[in-house]
């Protein structure tokens, strides 16, 4: 066990991270505008990889150059989402709004199921490839593009919600949406804007990491596990904390792996969840 | 005889006092109202006593046994009921089935339990409303099923938050005067009141709280005429 | 009399007599049909309706009944399909008495599990739970000594055996069990419900901060009804292990146990004791038959359908279809 392979899982969990932290973060400004867990967020990851994975196998569109379609194509549907599910169960029990948006999961995936076959695909040559060696450590330059352009995004994110008007109405109605409603701000479009930031994020994601993951239909699966104990972990309804824990989850995955055993990554980040809901409900900076 | 004794108890919620070194004393048999602005910590003295929160520190003596750092339901099995600010009635279940659980309490048989309900629910005149779901009645009437669901424990100490609050004017000597039945049946009551006149009615002894901090403690004559009272409550007074 | 002695005079349940004929009707008539010549795959078919009819109920009792939303409630089914099953490929112990090991250690796992399990609620509960189920799974497919992926084969027996819970010439023994045991279930949670429990418990699912001004440990009761709905599912997973002869973790730790007794249970009417059969023997049929009609894609077009008729019936009929049935067949009128 060399430095410069703990060096290794470090850089590499530190990739992760960042990219965790963008799907967490989606899912956060979703459940801090209405107060609901989009289980189904895996599934919309999924879908577009796979949208990635389809727009260069039948058009030849490489992915970095579909990101901006995939984004459009996200943002509508969570549009759709939003306007044929979610706006249903907004005054439901929670038992209600969870078992929609379960369902919503499990429709995806076996639709996606029957259309695509479970079979893993991957993008062939992509544009994106290669690996650089900095100071003994390899790191992917897909990989590393990746986490860039997630972190880039995550930042955007942040100062779109804090900075401009339309993201502080979005923070208005997450707060107080009565309030928010009486001066003006509709709840509905702000739900429905929420829902496409939220897909949007995940279609960056889901985007940058078709260039070098396999794409099958049940990839979302771990990926929306680990942004639920992301979001968590940070703090349910804070932005910020997302990348603090999807950080800190990637580390996690990736030194747990290395130094334990790497078949149980799961449970690691399982354990994470569980110290910090039992010993610090509210995450790191959360709200509740 | 002094069936609750509160010493030096204090809480904070990070930087905020909620509550700060309150002392007081409350005679068995005898209503205690306590009043003060919004603020002043009232509600979460509750919370303390009852086991909802922790105290940092201080003590509290319910029949001179310490009941300091006890969970709510060890609490309420030693004899103390409350009533909630903000109501909270089994939504889904019947006023009966409501107060049945409280019943449970001291009769494990159902169909006995059911008429100890019944007679509370007869005692807060709800009876004809026995079986409407608790999300069907009307404020007044949940406050009166909270009242009933308390009693039900058959409680030595019952401390109710704001009974008249929210209720219209009519429904309130109603509210007032099941305070005075229940007093003469031999339960302590502590009492939170907004109101003014119904305080200086149904009080015994009465404790002022401002900003966490106890102000004054006496009879309602003593309080009337107690300038840090009147200070206080300068521009706050519900006077209906 | 005046009003409160009419109340009291009151009977103490308002359950219309005509159900108790209902029922008995229902039950004659299952017990007969094998004897009508029910073929094979009917009998298939209604043993998957009493054995989902079940495990539905066990997530009815913890969610429904004390308001707790697990999503990885199929972890007791796999805990008792292997627990039984071992004790009986290892050390021969009949199947009939490694149910009740089974059940035993879905129960001390229930209690493990619920203890640090208790400071969560809502959305952090069932994500815990989505998290629990799934890591069964990874640990049981590599866990060396109940045969990791391959899971364990239970020996076969030449002829049919009553004590060996075996039976092969016919699938009737088995549609009896698994009627057996839904008639002792649902008796079992119709009593609880009845009982001073079943009150408590309502009263944590509706209102655990009222529940404890209540005198009623809120703690205590969240894992007396885990403890009570992990012991009603897993002496499904036993019977299972018993019906197929395999004990695998794909079989017995699919997230789709978890999915199907969810959706059932919320199709039928979540909190309902007879939503579960209901969502039972109208989701299972569904299921079959989709698996036989549309063949080949098989899993995949199921769940299509429950994940649809869960987003449906959330947003219409989130009561459930038991909501259909007219009050008064259900109840007696009460005096309001």
């Amino acid at each position: 066990m060399t430095s410069e392979i703990i060096l290794q899982a470090i850089v590499t969990g530190l990739m992760m991270g960042l990219i965790y932290a963008l799907i967490a973060a989606g899912l956060s400004l979703i459940f801090g505008l209405m107060d609901i867990v989009n289980f189904a967020h895996g599934e919309h990851l999924m879908l577009s990889m796979f949208s990635s994975f389809w727009l260069w196998s039948l058009f030849g569109i490489d992915p970095i150059f579909s990101i901006p379609i995939t984004i459009l194509l996200m943002a509508l549907c969570g549009i759709a989402t939003h306007y044929f599910l979610i706006r249903y169960i907004l005054k439901a029990k929670m038992l209600i709004q969870i078992c929609a948006t379960f369902g919503l999961s499990i429709f995806i995936r076996s639709i996606a199921q029957l259309l695509w076959t479970p079979d893993f695909r991957n993008v062939d040559k992509p544009l994106l490839e290669g690996r650089l060696e900095i100071a003994s450590v390899f790191i992917g330059q897909p990989q590393l593009i990746a986490s860039i352009v997630c972190l880039v995004a995550f930042i955007g994110l942040y100062l779109f919600v804090t900075r401009t008007e339309t993201g502080l109405a979005l923070q208005a109605t997450a707060q107080d949406r009565q309030a928010a409603e009486i001066l003006g701000v509709p709840s509905n479009k702000m739900f429905a804007i929420g829902w496409a930031i939220g897909l949007g994020c995940v279609a960056v994601a889901g985007g940058m990491m078709s260039n070098y993951f396999f794409i099958f239909t049940d990839v979302g699966i771990n990926f929306a596990l680990f942004a639920f104990v992301a979001v968590a972990l940070g703090g349910f309804g804070s932005i910020i904390g997302c990348l603090y824990a999807g950080i800190i989850i990637g580390l996690v995955e990736s030194l747990g792996g290395l130094l334990i055993d790497p078949s149980f990554k799961l449970l690691y980040v399982f354990a994470i969840y569980l110290l910090v809901v039992i010993y610090r409900p509210q995450g790191l900076f959360g709200r509740y | 005889m002094k069936i609750l004794t509160v010493e030096n108890l204090s809480r904070a919620f990070g930087g905020i006092k909620a509550n700060e070194d309150i002392s007081f004393e409350a005679e068995k048999g005898k209503v205690l109202g306590v009043i003060g602005p919004n603020g002043a910590g009232k509600s979460t003295l509750f919370d303390l006593i009852t086991g909802y929160t922790k105290p940092d520190n201080g003590k509290i003596l319910f029949e001179n046994k310490s009941i300091f750092g006890l969970k709510p339901d060890k609490i309420s099995n030693l004899g103390i009921g409350r009533t909630f600010q903000k109501l909270k009635p089994f939504a889904d279940q019947t006023l009966l089935e409501n107060v049945m659980i409280g019943a449970f309490v001291k009769e494990n048989n159902i169909k006995k339990a059911r008429d100890n309900a019944l007679e509370i629910i007869e005692f807060v005149d709800l009876i004809e409303k026995r079986h409407h779901f608790a999300r069907e009645l009307s404020t007044g009437q949940r406050k009166r099923l909270e009242m009933a669901r308390a009693m039900a424990i058959k409680p030595k100490l019952l401390l109710m938050d704001e009974v008249t609050g929210g209720v219209d004017q009519k429904t309130i000597p109603g509210l007032v005067e099941l305070i005075k039945k229940m007093r003469n049946l031999g339960v302590t009551i502590i009492t939170i009141e907004h109101n003014i006149n119904i305080i200086m009615e149904i009080s015994d002894n009465i404790l002022a709280l401002d900003q966490g901090k106890k102000i004054a403690f006496g009879s309602p004559k003593e309080i009337q005429n107690n300038k840090k009272v009147i200070d206080a409550y300068l521009g706050t007074v519900d006077a209906a | 009399m005046n009003k409160l002695d009419i109340a009291k005079s009151e009977p103490l349940w308002n359950t219309n007599k005509n159900i108790i004929l209902i029922i008995s009707g229902l039950l004659f008539l299952l017990i007969s049909l094998p004897f009508f010549g029910l073929n094979s795959f009917y009998l298939h078919l209604f043993i998957m309706i009493f054995m989902h009819a079940v495990m539905a109920q066990s997530w009815n009792v913890i969610a429904g009944f004390s308001g707790q939303i697990s999503l990885g409630h199929g972890a007791f089914f796999g805990i008792g399909a292997y627990a039984s099953s071992f004790f009986f490929v290892q050390y021969g112990i009949s199947p009939w008495i490694s149910i009740f090991i089974g059940m035993f250690f879905s129960a001390i796992v229930a209690v493990l599990i619920g203890i640090p399990m208790l400071r969560l609620s809502g959305h952090y509960f069932a994500i815990a739970t989505l998290l629990i189920g799934i890591s069964f799974q990874v640990v049981f497919q590599r866990w060396e000594l109940v045969g990791a992926a391959s899971g364990l084969w239970v020996p076969l027996t030449q002829e049919d055996s009553w004590a060996s819970l075996q039976f092969h010439s016919s699938k009737a023994p088995y549609y009896y069990i698994f009627l057996f045991f839904l008639v002792v279930t649902f008796f079992a949670v119709w009593l609880l419900n009845r009982s001073k429990i079943g009150f408590r418990l309502r009263a944590v699912r509706d209102d655990a901060q009222a529940a404890s001004s209540l005198c009623i440990s809120v703690s205590n009761y969240k894992i007396i009804a885990f403890v009570i709905s992990a012991m009603i599912m897993a002496p499904m997973g036993s019977l299972f292990g018993q019906y197929i002869l395999i004990i695998d973790p794909d079989r017995m730790f699919n997230i789709e146990i978890s999915i199907i007794v969810l959706l059932i249970t919320v199709l039928g009417g979540i909190g309902n004791i007879w939503g579960p059969l209901i969502g039972a023997a109208i989701l299972i049929p569904i299921s079959e038959y989709s698996r036989i009609y549309l063949g080949g894609t098989g899993g995949a077009v199921d769940l299509i359908f429950y994940g649809l008729i869960l987003m449906v019936i959330c947003i219409f009929r989130p009561e459930g279809l038991i909501s259909f049935v007219p009050k008064n067949i259900l109840e007696r009128k009460k005096q309001r």
